[in-house]
C-alpha cells in the first residue's frame, strides 16, 4: 500500500461486464466478462494483492458467446450469472445462464503464470435462465441477502423471478410480471434492493425507473422521465432504504427518494457524455462512483444525502473530550457535496464501475478497450471519513 | 549771526560760479540763500541786487547792523565834496521825515484799535447785567407755577382714587358677568358650532374657576362649564372621528382637543389612524377611478408585466421558427419591444420624481427611490428576472425538447448576449441619467449583470446544442436500434436517415447563421478537404481494417492501440460552446456522432451491415465536414464508428472504397 497510484490491467478483448465477487469478503476479486464475436469469450478472475500492489488473474472460458452482463452470487463464491449474446440463424439472442467456476480456482491466488497462459478451465453450466417466448435478457440480479437461491432476470419487457433449486442446477420460474404499454418496451437494467427484507426490485426502461414488489410482482412506484434520455444504471443506497441512484444518457446522476418520486433529491452533472454506471460504496454511502462514455470515472462525495451527513455520531462524542479539535470540526460543517476525484486513466468509454466487496476503499472500472483500472479512495478522504 | 551767515555768501558767490561751469547750479544756490536771508530779515535786494555789494560789516552802511555814525560821517566828510554832502544831507532828512510819519501812522492806528476794543467790552458788560435780571424773573415765575400745579394735584387726588377704584370694580363686574354668562355662551357656541370660540372662552375662564372653586356659586358655574366642555369635547371627537372633510379641519379639531386638555398620545394615535384610513380610502377611490384599465405602473408589477409581454412576444417564434428568415427580424422586434417597454415604464416611474410632487424632493424618498426602487428594483430586477426566465427554459421538465422550441432557445441566447455586450450598460446609463442616483447604498455593478447575462446566454446556447444534438441523436439511435443489421442486404444506397441528418444539420446551420457569426475554423481549404478525404478514407481503411481480417487475437489489440493513439486527444462531447455558428454546429455534430458510435457498439453486424455503416459514414463525412471547426474531428469520430462496427461484425469484409464513393455520390 505504498501509494494511491492506479493499477491497470489489460484484457485482449473488448469488455463491458464487471462485478466484484460478492460473496468473497477477504480477497479483493473482480470478475470481468469479455466481448468478442470471433474468439472464445473469457471470464477473467482478477485478484488484487493490496499489500504488494500486484494483480493476478485466472481465465475461464465462456464459450457460449460474448458477455454483456455478469453478476456474482452473494452467497456462493463459485457461482455467477452471465447474460450473453448467441448468434443463430442470423439472429442475435441474448440469453442468461448461471455458472459454477471450477472448484480448484475458487480459493484464488493461483499466481503461476503458466496457468494463466493456458486457459484450459471452462465454466460449468448450472442452468439456463431462459424462457421460450421471453426475448433477450438484459441483466440478471441476485437476491442480495439469503442463500443465493433467487435471481431476477429482465428479458425484454418481462421481470422474471427464478428459484434456483438443487444447488443451482435447476431454475424454476417462480413468478413474473410484464410491462405493458405503447411500443416496444424493453428493460435496460435493474437492481435488487437490499432493504425491506429483499422484497423490492428497481428496473429501468427507456427514461423511466420502476419499483416492483417481488412478493406480488406488482409495480410499487414509477419515476416517469427520471432522466431526459435513456436510463443506463441504477443502484440502491446500502444504508438508506428509500434512496436510489440512477444515471443515464442525459449525462446526469440523480438521487431519488422512492417515497417521493416527483423530484430528485439531488442531481450531479459531472460527465460530458452518457453515464453508464453508478455505484454506492457498500459501507460509506456518501461515496458514489460513476463511469461514463466520456472515458472518465468520477468519485463523488454525496455527504448531504448520505446516512452519515455529519460524520459518525460516535466520533462526535469522542471529539467532545478533545477540546482543541472541536473548532475545526465545527468549521467543517455543514459538509459539502463535492467531486472527490476524476479518474482519467481510461481512453475509451467506461461501461462499468464497481466497488470491491472486500475492501471498501477500493474500486475497479472497466472500459470498452479492455482496460481494467483499480483505484483507491484518496487516503486523506478515507481518514477523514474514518476519524 | 546774520553777518556770519551772509558773509560767505557774496564772497564765495563768484568762487562758486567759477568753480562750477553749470549755469543753473549757482542760480539755485542763490535762491536758497535768498530764502535763508529772507528768514533772517535781510532784504533780497541787499543780498542779490548787488552781487558785489558792500561788506555787511561795513560800518558805513546805513542799513547795516554795524553802522557807526561817526565812521560814516568821517567817511562822508573825507570822501565827498560839498555838493554831494548837501545832497546826502537832504536825502537823509527826507528819509528821516518819511520814517517819522510812517511811525506816527502806525501808532495811531494801533491806538484806534485799542479804543474800539475797550468800547466793545464795556457794552458787553451792560448787556450781561440786563440778562441776569431777566433770568431771576424766570426763576420766580417757575416757582409759582410749580406751586400751583402741586395745589391742583392735591385737590384732584381724592377723586382720582375713587375713579380708579370704580374702574376696577367695573372690570371685575364684567369678568363676573362673563363668568355667569359663560355656561350659556358655551352652550350657544356649541350649538352654533363655533368650537374655536368656545374653547377660547373655556380657556380664559378655566384658571379663575379653578382658583375660586371653593365658592359655591363659582363651583356651580365650573360644574356647568365642565359639563358643557365635556359635551364640546365629545362633539369635537365625534367630528374628528367622522373624519370631516379634510386634513386642516382634522388638525383644527386636534388642536382644540389638545387645548381642552385631552391626552396628547391618544389623540396622536387616533389622528394617525384617521389619516391612514383616509389615505387608504383615497387610494381606493383612485384605484376605483382607474377601474378596469390596465394595472397601474407599479414598480414591482411592471417587471412581471414586462415579462409577460416578452413571453408573449417570444411565443411568436414557435410559429415562425421554422421559417428561418424571420428569426433575425424577430430578435430585433423582441429587443426593441423590451427596450421600449423599459423606457415607457421608466417614464411612468419618472413621474414620481417630478418637481410638483411634494415628496419627490425629500432626500429620504428620492435617494432610496432612485437607487433602490428604480435602479435596483425595477431595472436590475427586470434584467435578472429576464435572465431567470430565459434560464428556466433550459430546465423545463420536457427535457426531451418538446416543450421549448430550439429556435426560441437560440433567439433568447442571442438576446442575452446582446444584453451583455450593449443593452445592459445602455439601460443602466439611461436610468442613471434620468434618476440621478445620489444614494450611497451599494448598487449592482454593470459587470455583474453582464456576467449573469453572458452566463445565461451560454447556458441557453449549450442547451440549444444539447436539444438539437438530441434530436439528431434520437434519429440516429432509432435507426441503429431498430434495424436488423445481421440480415441486412448489400447496401445500394445511403440510408434515408443519413440524408435526413444532413438535411437537419443544414437547416440548423442556416438557423444559427441567422443569429450568430460564422466563427473560426481550422485553416483547411474546402477543395482539398474533399480530395484528402478520398485519399484518407481509402488509405486508412486499408491500414486499419486490414489487420482485423487476419484471424489472430493480438492484431485485435493492435488495432485498438491504433485507435487509442489516434484518440490521444480526448473529445469532450458535451463541451461548452462558444458564441459562434461553427462552435454550435461542432457541438451538435459531436453529440450526434458519439451517439452513433455508442449505438453501433451495442449491435452486432453482418457483413452487409458493416458495409452499410461504411456507406453511411462516408456519406456523413462528405457533408458534415463543412459545418465544423475542425474537420479532423468528424473524420476521427466517423472512423471510430466504422472501426467499432467492424469489431462488432463476425464477418468483417469491408466494401471497396471506390464503391462506397460511387454509392454516396449517387445518393
Amino acid at each position: 500500500m505504498e501509494d494511491d497510484a492506479p493499477v491497470i490491467y489489460g484484457l485482449e478483448f473488448q469488455a463491458r461486464a464487471l462485478t466484484p465477487q460478492t460473496a468473497e469478503t477477504d480477497a479483493i476479486r473482480f470478475l470481468v466478462g469479455t466481448q468478442s464475436l470471433k474468439y472464445d469469450n473469457q471470464i477473467h478472475i482478477i485478484d488484487f494483492d493490496d499489500e504488494n500492489n500486484i494483480i493476478s488473474k485466472n481465465v475461464l472460458l465462456h464459450q457460449v458467446g460474448e458477455i454483456w452482463h455478469i453478476s456474482a452470487s452473494p452467497a456462493d463464491r463459485g457461482v455467477l450469472a452471465t447474460c450473453y449474446n448467441r448468434t443463430a440463424d442470423s439472429k442475435v439472442l441474448t440469453c442468461a445462464a448461471v455458472w459454477r467456476m471450477p472448484a480448484e480456482l475458487e480459493p484464488g491466488g493461483h499466481e503461476s503464470p503458466e496457468d494463466a497462459a493456458s486457459p484450459a478451465h471452462a465454466l460449468e453450466l448450472l442452468c439456463h435462465l431462459d424462457h421460450a417466448a421471453r426475448g433477450s435478457t438484459a441483466c440478471v440480479v441476485w437476491e442480495p441477502a439469503g442463500a443465493g437461491g433467487r435471481v431476477i432476470s429482465l428479458a425484454d419487457n418481462h421481470v422474471l423471478l427464478w428459484d434456483l433449486q438443487e444447488s443451482g442446477s435447476r431454475a424454476a420460474l417462480a413468478s413474473s410480471a410484464s410491462l405493458e404499454g405503447k411500443g416496444q418496451l424493453k428493460f435496460t437494467t435493474g437492481r435488487w434492493s437490499p432493504h425491506h427484507n429483499c422484497t423490492q426490485v428497481a428496473t429501468a426502461n427507456d427514461t423511466a425507473v420502476r419499483g416492483w414488489d417481488t412478493r406480488t410482482m406488482s409495480q410499487i412506484y414509477c419515476i416517469e422521465n427520471a432522466h431526459g434520455q435513456l436510463v443506463r444504471d441504477l443502484d440502491f443506497n446500502p444504508n438508506k432504504q428509500y434512496y436510489l441512484a440512477s444515471c443515464g444518457d442525459d449525462c446526469r446522476v440523480k438521487f431519488w427518494d422512492t417515497r417521493n418520486v416527483s423530484e430528485p433529491v439531488k442531481m450531479l452533472e459531472e460527465h460530458s457524455h452518457w453515464v453508464w454506471s453508478v455505484r454506492y460504496n457498500h459501507s460509506h454511502d456518501q461515496l458514489v462512483l460513476t463511469g461514463s462514455s466520456d472515458s472518465r470515472v468520477v468519485l463523488s462525495n454525496m455527504v448531504s444525502i448520505s446516512s452519515e451527513p455529519f460524520g459518525q455520531l460516535a466520533d462526535d462524542d469522542d471529539l467532545s473530550d478533545q477540546e482543541e479539535r472541536r473548532p475545526e470540526e465545527k468549521s467543517q460543517e455543514p459538509p459539502q457535496d463535492s467531486v472527490i476525484t476524476t479518474y482519467e486513466e481510461h481512453e475509451d468509454s467506461v461501461y462499468a464501475v464497481d466497488w470491491s466487496s472486500a475492501d471498501p476503499w477500493l474500486f475497479a472500472s472497466l472500459s470498452y478497450d479492455g482496460r481494467l483500472v483499480i483505484n483507491r479512495v484518496p487516503r486523506a478522504l478515507k481518514y477523514h471519513i474514518l476519524l | 549771526m546774520a553777518a556770519a551767515a551772509a558773509g560767505p555768501g557774496p564772497g564765495s558767490g563768484p568762487g562758486d560760479s567759477l568753480e562750477r561751469p553749470e549755469a543753473e547750479a549757482p542760480e539755485r544756490r542763490r535762491k536758497a540763500h535768498g530764502m535763508l536771508k529772507l528768514y533772517y530779515g535781510l532784504s533780497e535786494g541787499e543780498a542779490a541786487g548787488r552781487p558785489v555789494g558792500p561788506d555787511p560789516l561795513d560800518p558805513t552802511d546805513l542799513n547795516g547792523a554795524h553802522f557807526d555814525p561817526e565812521v560814516y560821517l568821517d567817511k562822508l566828510r573825507r570822501e565827498c565834496p560839498l555838493a554831494q554832502l548837501m545832497d546826502s544831507e537832504t536825502d537823509m532828512v527826507r528819509q528821516i521825515r518819511a520814517l517819522d510819519s510812517d511811525m506816527q501812522t502806525l501808532v495811531y492806528e494801533n491806538y484806534n484799535k485799542f479804543i474800539s476794543a475797550t468800547d466793545t467790552i464795556r457794552k458787553m458788560k451792560n448787556d450781561f447785567r440786563k440778562m441776569e435780571d431777566e433770568m431771576d424773573r424766570l426763576a420766580t415765575n417757575m416757582a409759582v407755577i410749580t406751586e400751583f400745579s402741586a395745589r391742583i394735584s392735591a385737590t384732584l387726588q381724592d377723586r382720582h382714587e375713587r375713579i380708579t377704584k370704580l374702574a376696577g370694580v367695573h372690570a371685575l363686574l364684567r369678568k363676573l358677568q362673563f363668568l355667569f354668562e359663560l355656561p350659556s355662551r358655551l352652550t350657544k357656541c356649541v350649538e352654533l358650532g363655533a368650537y374655536g370660540q368656545a374653547v377660547r372662552y373655556q380657556g380664559r375662564a378655566r384658571a379663575v374657576l379653578q382658583q375660586y372653586q371653593h365658592l359655591p356659586s363659582f363651583r356651580a358655574i365650573q360644574d356647568d362649564c365642565q359639563v358643557i366642555t365635556a359635551r364640546l369635547a365629545q362633539q369635537l371627537r365625534q367630528r374628528f372621528r367622522e373624519g370631516g372633510s379634510g386634513a386642516p379641519e382634522q388638525a383644527e379639531c386636534v388642536e382644540l382637543l389638545l387645548a381642552l386638555g385631552e391626552p396628547a398620545e391618544e389623540l396622536c394615535e387616533e389622528f394617525l389612524a384617521h389619516a391612514r384610513g383616509r389615505l387608504e380610502e383615497e387610494l381606493r377611490s383612485l384605484e376605483a377611478e382607474l377601474g378596469p384599465s390596465p394595472p397601474a405602473p407599479d414598480v414591482l408589477e411592471f417587471t412581471d408585466h414586462g415579462l409577460t409581454d416578452v413571453r408573449q412576444a417570444l411565443a411568436a417564434p414557435r410559429m415562425a421558427g421554422k421559417e428561418g428568415p424571420g428569426l433575425a427580424r424577430l430578435l430585433a422586434n423582441v429587443a426593441s419591444s423590451i427596450l421600449s417597454h423599459i423606457k415607457a415604464s421608466l417614464a411612468s416611474v419618472h413621474l414620481f420624481t417630478a418637481k410638483e410632487v411634494s415628496f419627490s424632493n425629500k432626500p429620504y424618498f428620492r435617494g432610496e427611490f432612485c437607487s433602490q426602487g428604480v435602479r435596483e428594483g425595477l431595472i436590475v430586477g427586470f434584467i435578472r428576472s429576464m435572465c431567470q426566465t430565459a434560464q428556466s427554459f433550459c430546465d423545463s421538465p420536457g427535457e426531451k425538447g418538446g416543450a421549448t422550441p430550439p429556435a426560441l432557445l437560440l433567439l433568447l441566447s442571442r438576446l442575452c448576449l446582446d444584453y451583455e455586450t450593449a443593452t445592459i450598460s445602455y439601460i443602466l446609463t439611461l436610468t442613471d441619467e434620468q434618476f440621478l442616483v445620489q444614494d450611497q447604498s451599494p448598487v449592482t455593478p454593470v459587470s455583474t449583470l453582464c456576467a449573469e447575462a453572458r452566463e445565461t446566454a451560454r447556458r441557453l446556447l449549450t442547451h440549444y446544442v444539447k436539444v438539437q444534438g438530441l434530436v439528431i441523436s434520437q434519429m440516429l439511435r432509432k435507426s441503429v436500434e431498430t434495424r436488423d443489421w445481421l440480415s441486412t442486404l448489400e447496401p445500394r444506397n445511403v440510408r434515408a436517415v443519413m440524408k435526413r441528418v444532413v438535411e437537419d444539420t443544414t437547416a440548423i446551420d442556416v438557423q444559427v447563421g441567422l443569429l450568430y457569426e460564422e466563427g473560426v475554423r481550422k485553416a483547411q481549404s474546402s477543395d482539398s478537404s474533399k480530395r484528402t478525404f478520398s485519399v484518407y478514407s481509402s488509405s486508412r481503411q486499408q491500414g486499419r481494417y486490414a489487420p482485423s481480417y487476419t484471424p489472430s487475437a493480438p492484431m485485435d489489440t493492435n488495432l485498438l492501440s491504433n485507435i487509442q493513439k489516434l484518440f490521444s486527444e480526448r473529445i469532450d462531447v458535451f463541451s461548452p460552446v462558444e458564441f459562434n455558428k461553427v462552435s454550435v454546429l461542432t457541438g451538435i455534430i459531436k453529440i450526434s456522432l458519439k451517439t452513433l458510435l455508442e449505438c453501433v457498439r451495442l449491435r452486432t453486424f453482418g457483413r452487409f451491415g458493416l458495409q452499410q455503416v461504411q456507406v453511411d459514414c462516408h456519406f456523413l463525412q462528405l457533408y458534415l465536414w463543412r459545418f465544423v471547426a475542425d474537420e479532423e474531428l468528424v473524420h476521427l469520430l466517423l472512423d471510430e464508428v466504422v472501426a467499432s462496427a467492424a469489431l462488432r461484425c463476425p464477418d468483417p469484409v469491408p466494401m471497396e472504397p471506390s464503391v462506397v464513393e460511387v454509392i454516396c455520390e449517387r445518393g
